[in-house]
């Protein structure tokens, strides 16, 4: 039985200019998952994270943290929170160590420079403890802004586009991280549009637009609902109809018959066995494809059917 | 709802260390600053002046001395909380168990401190240019103390407020320069003619001065629970605005 850490229910946010970023979110985070919220930019889901992380204030609905309700109770829930936001923003002239020690002191935790230093070995950058914040590159400021993030040991860390314009090897870096973090057994709501690190890492994934969740499900059963295999069988002489020993498969012709195409399956490997099955069946009825090509759908490809339908059902 | 003592601090020494970072911006320029006051206004103005027996070197140092507290504790208070708006670091404080008592002691309280600290290099300063005495220690550190808290108060609100560098300097410049100026640090309000007299009296910084001035010589233009009520008055406005901006959220919590 999965144990909710983070409750939200009817959210919404209305800015001043009349902008309705969120629009009556539901949302249940559990305790030790690793939660990927996608949507494309305007979303709302810096709003989102700011709602629960106080910089906005919500104008409606109800979040609970560990239970408990955040608008009464924040003084004591914020402290096992921890928030790495979008921007990096810190005092530029500060050096690193002690713009780590500030923010678990924030938090109201005793200094312990035994857990910093580990925070920042973890982080690579202990050897950069007494640099200028200024002085580094834009990945290791990155770091510096995880670092304070974890200074206080928070159960609930959000991260806001970790690895937005940092580069392949620091954004894999960067997924080790949240590895060993979710070791810890920290739980972890990301944003991303990188579609391909929630799948890396994500158990489950939500989808927002508009400023509504369009979708929440796990990340295998999304892939399954929605997955789709496609292969392209290609001839060098051109089939004039479909044989009627593959009329029960999802298949058509293209490019004047010198393409069959299939499109089917759920992701949990039905598209490639029945691909396989058609192949054979060519073979016996001594119809010689020249090529094949198949592909299996990706969350991108979810994603993109889902953002282009006009009213998807939450 | 428990204090968060440690946030607090956190915060306090944080600010007290950004504030003496660059030794010549903190210490070093008004403690010229007020030095050269001294001896150049000292010097030229100082014969010039009858002040009933008193010298006058020894009667601006309390009016130079405010003049100091006024502009370092604004302008202390206002860039500490207007840079991590700027920077965007304000996140960390909001997304923090930090509430208003902590935001204050640590912000509020560190530029005070540092007001109080240039406070006594200024005097220590003063002592070797000219020959003063303070005839209410205890008083004059209590009206320090309280001088310093209010306008550090006064510059948190304008740090909240100010949404531009332009906007940071503009209270400071524009409304405490001349004020102080005009507030009788250089003069008694005694010796300005009549009507000039009645519109000094509005100005609200010559009831600060003179509080100081008579912690000091033991005499001044009122008597010193004017100005220690006045000043009170204004530290009570000054956090019932802040309250109010905590309630509210206004320019801190979209
Ligand atoms: N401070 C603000 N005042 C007014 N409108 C705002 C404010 N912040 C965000 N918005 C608007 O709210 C909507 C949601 O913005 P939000 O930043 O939450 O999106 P997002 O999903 O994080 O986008 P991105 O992927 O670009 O970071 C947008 O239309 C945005 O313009
Ligand atoms: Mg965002």
């Amino acid at each position: 039985m999965p144990e909710p850490i983070l409750d939200i229910r009817g959210l919404e946010k209305t800015y001043k200019g009349g902008v309705k970023a969120l629009d009556g979110v539901d949302l249940t985070i559990n305790r030790g998952e690793i939660f990927a919220l996608l949507g494309p930019n305007g979303a709302g889901k810096t709003t989102l994270i700011g709602s629960v992380c106080g910089m906005v204030r919500p104008t409606g609905g109800v979040i609970e943290v560990f239970g408990k309700n955040l608008a009464t109770q924040w003084k004591t829930l914020r402290r096992d929170i921890g928030l790495v936001p979008q921007e990096l923003s810190f005092d530029m002239f500060d050096k690193v160590i002690r713009q780590v020690r500030y923010s678990r002191g924030m938090f109201g935790c005793a200094p312990d420079d035994a857990r910093i230093e580990e925070v920042l070995r973890s982080l690579s950058l202990w050897d950069k403890r007494n640099s200028q914040i200024r002085a580094l590159s834009g990945g290791m400021k990155r770091r510096v802004m995880i670092a304070k993030a974890l200074a206080h040991d928070p159960q609930l860390l959000f991260l806001d586009e970790p690895t937005a314009g940092v580069d392949v090897e620091l954004r894999r870096d960067m997924w080790r991280q949240i590895d060993m973090l979710r070791e810890r057994g920290v739980t972890i709501i990301l944003t991303t549009h990188y579609i391909e690190e929630a799948e890396e890492m994500a158990d489950r994934v939500g989808v927002i637009n508009n400023g509504r969740i369009l979708l929440v499900d796990n990340k295998d059963a999304i892939m399954a609902k929605l997955g789709r295999t496609e292969a392209h069988f290609t001839f060098d002489a051109p089939l004039a109809d479909i044989p009627a020993s593959l009329s029960a498969f999802p298949v058509h012709l293209e490019e004047g018959g010198t393409c069959l195409i299939y499109r089917g399956g759920d992701g949990t490997g039905k598209g490639k066995r029945e691909v396989a099955e058609i192949a054979q069946i060519l073979a016996r009825e001594g119809i010689v494809f020249a090529g094949l090509d198949t592909r299996e759908s990706t969350l991108e490809d979810i994603f993109v059917d889902l953002l282009n339908e006009p009213e998807v059902s939450a | 709802m428990t204090f968060n003592a440690r946030g607090a601090f956190a915060i306090f020494k944080n600010e007290l260390m950004r504030m003496f970072r660059t030794i010549f911006g903190s210490i070093l320029s008004p403690v010229i600053t007020t030095s050269l006051y001294l001896v150049v206004f000292g010097a030229a103005m100082g014969e010039r002046m009858d002040l009933g027996g008193v010298d006058y070197g020894a009667f601006i140092v309390p009016g130079l001395l405010m003049l100091t507290l006024l502009s370092e504790s604004t302008s202390n208070a206002s860039f500490g909380i207007y840079m991590p708006k700027f920077t965007g670091a304000i996140y960390e404080l909001l997304s923090a168990p930090v509430g208003v008592a902590e935001t204050l002691i640590g912000f509020v309280g560190a530029a005070a401190v540092k007001s109080l600290i240039l406070a006594a290099i200024i005097l220590g300063t003063a002592s070797l240019i000219v020959d003063y005495s303070i005839a209410y220690p205890l008083l004059a550190l209590g009206y320090i103390v309280l001088v310093a808290a209010s306008f550090s108060l006064l510059g948190f609100i304008i740090g909240l407020w100010a949404d531009g560098f332009e906007k940071l300097q503009i209270i400071p410049l524009l409304v405490l320069m001349p004020l102080t100026f005009l507030g009788g640090t250089f003069y008694p309000i005694s010796a300005l003619d009549g009507v000039w007299q009645t519109v000094a009296m509005i100005n609200p910084v010559v009831y600060l001065v003179s509080g100081l001035r008579w912690t000091f010589l033991g005499q001044s233009d009122f008597p010193i629970w004017v100005s220690f009520g006045a000043t009170v008055a204004f530290l009570l406005i000054c956090i019932a605005i802040i309250g109010w901006i905590f309630k509210t959220g206004w320019r801190l919590r979209e």
